[in-house]
């Protein structure tokens, strides 16, 4: 085996030692936060452009009652200026002209007009405004119709919110707090975690195998060495690339979380949590019952899923269902002649790994499902798929199937890929069809 | 002594015989030539004796044991179809490619450095191989097949791509790697230099061993009893002078003299002709024709050929 370390050491470092690796390293968790981060943060940001609306109220029920919001005033004309601005606009000092009929009180119309397109946010910020406006005008009325006592401040005191906390029961009977949301995040992230990294080495070790093909050494390297030697050294030189690279992100990770976790005393979330209020007016009234210190919540509550159980069946998954589709895809490698016949060989291997990712939302939705079950137990579909349901946690003897499963049909892979590969790497020069690579299978080595 | 044997060695893909029935020895300290047309299952053959692929039947022998996994470190290997990686360095591909062949990394490094000075080419070691020119990059796998000392050499076409020069040379290396006692199985289509360099050929086609000797007896076996003849003297009386068991191929006449290309039907020894000769032209020089290896290699498969093709 002294001659595959060899091969592992140098598959390991040639690609350790790129500067596409360093990249991609670095790239990937940026990319990654980019995608769920930015679109986040730009919903999230401040509409800071100043505009002031002028109104005419033909109802003159809101001129105390419409002043200035945000970086938004509001400005009361007369019928006459109204008509004028109607007119002309674009050339005043107004944004928008908001007209306000008589009859809004029946009709809960009204009519904003202005020459540019108007945020939806806007729209919806003085829509909110009227209505509140109307809604508390009428109630007035019912309070003062109804003759009942203090009636406002009873009714006030009815208003009610309820958050419901979930919890989960251990087999030891202990209760920890969870979070449907939490898990179903996680067990989406790691789903396509899987996916991402078995595709991506996977692939890796097909081009690998095509590569040395192609370029010819690979009759000089098996007169050293046996083909399977070869196969299982690039295998496993390439899965440690990919441990590397899982170990980059877990240190640069826990570094994060350690530092975030470090800044959050209660005192900063609640502090946090202030100032994410006071910048969303909106979410501010939405949320205005909810727990400051939630962000440290869900940091507890990600503490409390199963985290060894997630990391080991993590690293098993991530090395079954790698060395499954790895071995397959080098066997294609050795199959083909050039990058363009890959194409029609990869399909039919990469087809249940698409599958499995396919499967990955409706399975998050629903860990306990039959789809969800099935899914997680045909091995060429669990390493994504059981991962998946794991952070829901998972009955052991379901987890032992899958992984059983999983362990036998990887070996079997094995077998049939190292039987096409050591004869598909010496084969130049013909298309390979399914019936001749099932002769492969019968060639005595 | 023999070094290497092959017995009865079969081999069916499928439902292709690329070997049947192929027994092969070779010498300690010789050249074999191993020839045959293209498909005829030489690689398959080559590709036995390096353990690439197992015979299906048949025993593979070194120094008369059974041939191991492990006696692979033995054979220094040049495939037909070769290359390197591209985007790796010279000399650390050359020493991967030797601690492969189960060199320890110091050993590798000072032979390595040996045939790199031999061959002028230090300067490549930190170079890309893509840097290099084909001829170069075929100098550096001559390199990795000989660095581990194998007592077996295996060149499957080593010239294709070579200059005459760099040929010269490497024909030169393969002369001095046999003297150093090395002995070497050499697979080629380049008849002269089979005439050049081997001591000893086997031909196979059509997946079975159709001729086998030494070089030199495997000619005269198929020599096909022509004379040349340069002679002063008159054609006509020649002519007369022989018999209808000759043959008259050629005839050319000169200012410094003739020269004639006899066959002898019947295959008498030329001493016969000579004497025939004798009273009718003063006879300048006198060879028998011995056939080259190119010949041998096409008369032999054609007729083979011609032989097997037949109802």
């Amino acid at each position: 085996m002294n001659k595959s370390f060899l091969i592992l050491k140098r598959e390991y470092l040639t690609r350790v030692t790129k500067k596409s690796f360093l990249v991609t390293t670095l790239l990937v968790p940026i990319f990654m936060g980019a995608i769920m981060i930015v679109p986040a943060w730009l919903a999230t940001r401040d509409d800071k452009q100043e505009r002031t609306i002028a109104v005419y109220d033909e109802s003159s029920l809101f001129l105390d009652q419409l002043n200035q919001e945000g970086y938004t005033k509001y400005h009361f004309v007369e019928r006459e200026k109204y008509l004028t601005l109607k007119e002309n606009l674009a050339g005043s000092e107004y944004y928008a002209l908001l007209y306000i009929p008589e009859n809004i009180y029946t009709t809960s119309s009204a009519q904003l007009t202005s020459p540019k397109q108007i945020p939806f946010e806007l729209t919806e910020q003085i829509e909110r405004k009227l209505s509140q406006v109307i809604e508390t005008d009428k109630r007035q009325k019912v309070i003062s119709e109804s003759g009942v006592p203090d009636l406002e401040a009873k009714l006030a005191a009815t208003r009610t919110r309820v958050s419901v906390n979930t919890l989960k029961v251990t087999e030891t009977g202990e209760e920890k707090k969870s979070s449907s949301m939490v898990a179903f995040g996680a067990s989406y992230i790691m789903g396509f975690l899987i996916y991402f990294f078995v595709f991506m080495y996977g692939a890796m070790v097909m081009r690998s195998v095509m590569e040395e093909k192609k370029s010819r050494i690979v009759e000089v390297i098996i007169s050293s060495v046996k083909p399977f030697q070869l196969m299982f050294g690039k295998i496993v030189g390439t899965a440690l690339v990919g441990l590397t690279q899982v170990a980059i992100w877990i240190v640069l990770g826990g570094t994060i979380i350690g530092v975030l976790q470090g800044f959050m005393t209660p005192e900063a979330t609640q502090e946090m949590g202030q100032n994410l209020m006071q910048s969303q007016p909106g979410i501010a009234q939405q949320t205005a019952n909810v727990e400051p210190n939630q962000i440290a919540e869900v940091l507890e509550m990600i503490g409390n899923l199963n985290l060894p159980l997630i990391l080991f069946s993590f690293v098993f998954y991530f090395l079954g269902g790698y060395l499954l589709y790895s071995s397959l895809m080098g066997a294609v490698g050795a199959a083909v002649d050039n990058e363009e016949d890959t194409q029609q060989l990869v399909f039919p291997v990469t087809f249940p790994l698409i599958l499995s990712i396919i499967l990955l939302f409706p399975i998050a939705k629903n860990p306990e499902g039959s789809i969800a079950f099935w899914a997680s137990v045909i091995p060429f579909t669990s390493p994504v798929c059981m991962l998946a349901r794991i952070p829901y946690g998972i009955p052991a003897w379901e987890l032992l199937l899958s992984m059983f499963l999983l362990t036998l049909t990887t070996i079997g892979a094995i077998w049939v890929a190292a039987r096409i590969y050591r004869t598909g790497i010496l084969m130049y020069g013909k298309k390979v069809t399914l019936k001749e690579l099932f002769k492969w299978l019968t060639y005595k080595s | 002594m023999e070094l290497f044997t092959a017995k009865n060695v079969v081999k069916v893909y499928g439902t292709t015989r690329a070997l049947s029935n192929v027994s092969i020895s070779v010498q300690r300290g010789s050249i074999f030539g191993l020839l045959g047309p293209n498909g005829a299952g030489k690689t398959t053959l080559i590709r036995i004796i390096n353990q690439i692929t197992a015979p299906d039947s048949g025993e593979i022998l070194l120094e008369g044991r059974r041939m191991k996994f492990s006696d692979i470190g033995r054979i220094g290997y040049l495939p037909e179809e070769r290359g390197l990686y591209k985007k790796m360095k010279i000399g650390e591909q050359a020493l991967y490619l030797a601690q492969l062949k189960g060199l320890s990394h110091s050993e590798a490094l000072r032979n390595l450095k040996y045939w790199f000075e031999k061959f002028d080419i230090g300067a490549w070691w930190e170079k890309k191989v893509e840097e290099l020119s084909k001829g170069m990059q075929q100098k550096v796998q001559f390199i990795t097949t000989v660095v581990h000392k194998p007592q077996l050499l295996i060149f499957d076409e080593p010239f294709s791509g070579f200059d005459p020069i760099n040929t010269n040379l490497l024909k030169q290396e393969i002369l001095n790697l046999r003297d150093q006692g090395a002995t070497i199985i050499f697979s080629t289509h380049n008849m002269s230099s089979v005439e050049e360099l081997c001591d000893h050929i086997a031909l196979i086609n059509r997946s079975k061993k159709i001729l086998d000797g030494p070089i030199t007896e495997v000619k005269e076996q198929h020599k096909s009893n022509i004379f040349e003849i340069s002679y002063r003297g008159n054609f006509d009386q020649v002519q007369r002078s022989l018999n209808h068991t000759y043959k008259i191929l050629e005839h050319t006449e000169s200012a410094s003299g003739n020269t004639l290309r006899i066959q002898h039907l019947a295959g008498h020894p030329g001493n016969e002709l000579i004497r025939g000769l004798l009273p009718v032209a003063e006879i300048t020089s006198f060879h028998e024709v011995i056939p080259s290896m190119n010949d041998v290699f096409i008369k032999v498969v054609e007729n083979y050929n011609a032989q097997s093709n037949k109802p």
